[in-house]
């Protein structure tokens, strides 16, 4: 295809006199570019794949997937996932609570009651939110959230992933406002005076209008969110603990898939054994989980368009 | 899916209007209310870390290495390393991700091969960035044997931020007027030297907008460059490409994550220092957008 397209720039720029042999080049340029993602998507898989055969050829996908007790590396490993998969869930889920609401709630008032001058204070500040590193947060959670939240639980333990599902919450919470806000002013406005013509108060009209008109945008953006929770590393890397438990308890450290990662990466296991290996299997199910969700997101949103354009 | 949501519950609602005012008021104050919790959370998380790396923020923190003592450790090989990772990224994401948006914006035939592309590039914007430190790590420190340079360290990045290039680009592109295109095309130009002398000097602007914002979140991401093995004791600045390096946000995760409370102290103080560099790109970014949009009216 991409011969194709080369193929036809060519012949488009023999017609209109030509560039030359720099043109050329120019275009071969612009084409390797475009197709570099492909490449990067293409080499993604390549290395999971390739390097977490030899993991799944040892353990087999099941005992992965379903086992409840994950020590890769001690002495008498065991490799069993769930125990990472509830640390992650405990952070979608804690942040999901915050997050999602608070989201969804700036977003209504930014689309339907701010002022154009209010709008124009609180959008920087959304952008400052989004813009703060991954790292911050930790500290934050670490040394504000935690010791805060010890006033309310005081059994709470230094590393908890309640403090982690907090902050997550937060750093969420700027890419949620900005996705239902782009959604709920995408509903015509013909459908909002509609209600006013039928008495409906602006609460009304925003409850049962405006948001139901966006829900798909709106559950594209929550999805997404729930995935960028998923990939979050470092501050639950900082705020959560490396001790990988099956536990319900918020106030409890877990590990979560990305900071297994890191603490691997950052430890000394040598290379080419199994304990290292399993980074790229746990990397290779997060890719996969994080992938369907961008998937499903899109496909909402693409939905979503289509009934409005 | 039907086209409009539902209308009949409102039909159906009862009770009196002081009542529905009411619920409407609460309402406002509530989504209101959520709004102001981003400020008020902004506010604290700056006050916190302000108060706690308050007392070390002196030249000294910024013109010290660093140090097993907490009270001497600075931040100086990380702010070069920063500087160095910084300028080989975007020297390495400016030109292709430009490209990218130019040929899929100007060039590419709209079809199947054009959409793949696209949703390609909209899932790697998905991709959490710590498999991209694995990609990394396996690609360009091992593969490659670039080891823990700073040139290994600029491509993970580059492929990293790409995605939120290509996008950024794009939209700046779409929106040059196709009149002025159209008004190149009938002067004879071809395409290529439209693009050049009539899209990209128009579309510069948002382009330069979508590149600092760019910037300023990769200068903040940690993970790829804990995966690719950056997180080592650097007592010096890098000369070159191939130097080893340490950044900023990797020496704020060092101290935080030490035990010891005094390193906290240089955590907060590293994370004022990342943050005001933060907050000076995106004050540029702003700027430029005001500018370009009061030009445009």
């Amino acid at each position: 295809m991409a011969e194709l397209n080369t193929a036809r720039i060519r012949e488009h720029l023999r017609r209109q006199g030509g560039d030359g042999p720099m043109g050329k080049l120019i275009i071969g340029f612009l084409v390797a570019s475009a197709f570099l993602s492909v490449f990067t998507t293409f080499g993604i898989i390549v290395v999971l794949v390739r390097e977490s055969i030899p993991f799944f050829s040892t353990i087999p996908l099941d005992e992965f997937l379903f086992g409840t007790k994950w020590f890769p590396l001690a002495a008498q490993p065991s490799f069993g996932v769930l125990p990472l998969v509830a640390g992650t869930a405990h952070i979608v889920i804690g942040s999901a609570f915050i997050g999602l609401p608070l989201g969804l709630g700036s977003a209504i008032y930014l689309s339907e009651y701010a002022s154009p001058r209010m709008r124009s204070i609180l959008k920087p500040f959304l952008e400052l939110l989004a813009g703060i590193p991954t790292v911050v947060y930790g500290f934050f959670a670490l040394t504000f959230v935690t010791p805060l939240l010890r006033n309310v639980f005081p059994s709470i333990q230094v590393f908890n992933s309640l403090s982690a599902a907090i902050v997550v919450g937060i750093m969420i919470l700027p890419t949620v406002a900005s996705l239902c806000e782009d959604a709920l002013r995408a509903v015509p406005r013909q459908l909002r005076d509609g209600g006013y013509a039928l008495g409906a108060t602006k609460y009304e009209v925003t409850s049962s209008i405006v948001v139901p008109g966006a829900l798909s945008g709106i559950m594209a953006s929550f999805i997404l969110a729930i995935s960028r929770a998923i990939g979050e590393t470092m501050a639950v890397t900082l705020a959560a603990g490396g001790t990988a438990n099956l536990s319900f308890n918020m106030l409890d450290g877990v590990q979560t898939m990305t900071a297994f990662i890191v603490s691997v990466s950052l430890g000394d296991t040598p290379r080419g054994t199994i304990g290292y290996q399993t980074i790229f299997a746990v990397a290779l199910l997060l890719f996969v989980i994080t992938l369907g969700l961008n998937l499903l997101s899109n496909r909402i949103l693409k939905r979503y368009r289509e009934s409005y354009e | 899916m039907t086209p409009g949501p539902p209308t009949n519950s409102i039909l159906m609602s009862t009770g009196n209007l002081a009542r529905r005012r009411l619920a409407g008021r609460c309402f406002s104050f509530l989504v209101a209310g959520c709004a102001y919790c981003t400020i008020a959370i902004l506010a604290v998380l700056i006050i916190q870390i302000l108060g706690k790396g308050f007392p070390l923020l002196t030249w000294d923190f910024i013109s010290s290495f660093p140090s097993r003592k907490a009270e001497d450790a600075g931040i100086k090989a990380a702010l070069w390393g920063t500087f160095w990772l910084m300028s080989l990224t975007m020297a390495i994401a400016t030109p292709v991700g430009i490209a990218a948006a130019i040929y899929l914006e100007e060039f590419a035939r709209k079809g199947k091969l054009s959409t793949f592309i696209e949703v390609n590039i909209s899932n790697l914007a998905g991709v959490p960035s710590i498999i991209y430190g694995i990609l990394g790590l396996a690609l360009f420190v091992r593969a490659f044997q670039l080891d823990r340079s700073l040139i290994a360290g600029a491509l993970t990045m580059a492929l990293l931020i790409l995605p939120v290039v290509i996008i950024s680009a794009r939209e700046a592109i779409r929106s040059v007027p196709s009149s002025l295109r159209e008004a190149s095309f009938g002067l004879g130009a071809t395409r290529w030297q439209t693009t050049w002398n009539v899209v990209l000097p128009s579309a510069f602007p948002g382009i330069m907008t979508g590149l600092i914002l760019s910037t300023s979140r990769a200068i903040g991401e940690t993970a790829p460059l804990i995966m690719i093995g950056a997180l080592t004791y650097i007592a010096f600045t890098p000369r070159g490409p191939m130097d080893a390096y340490t950044a900023m946000p990797i020496q704020v995760y060092d101290w935080a994550s030490r035990p010891q409370p005094e390193f906290q102290v240089n955590a907060a103080a590293g994370i004022v220092v990342l943050m005001a560099i933060l907050l000076m790109l995106n004050g540029v970014a702003i700027w430029l957008r005001h500018r370009s949009s009061k030009k445009a009216h």
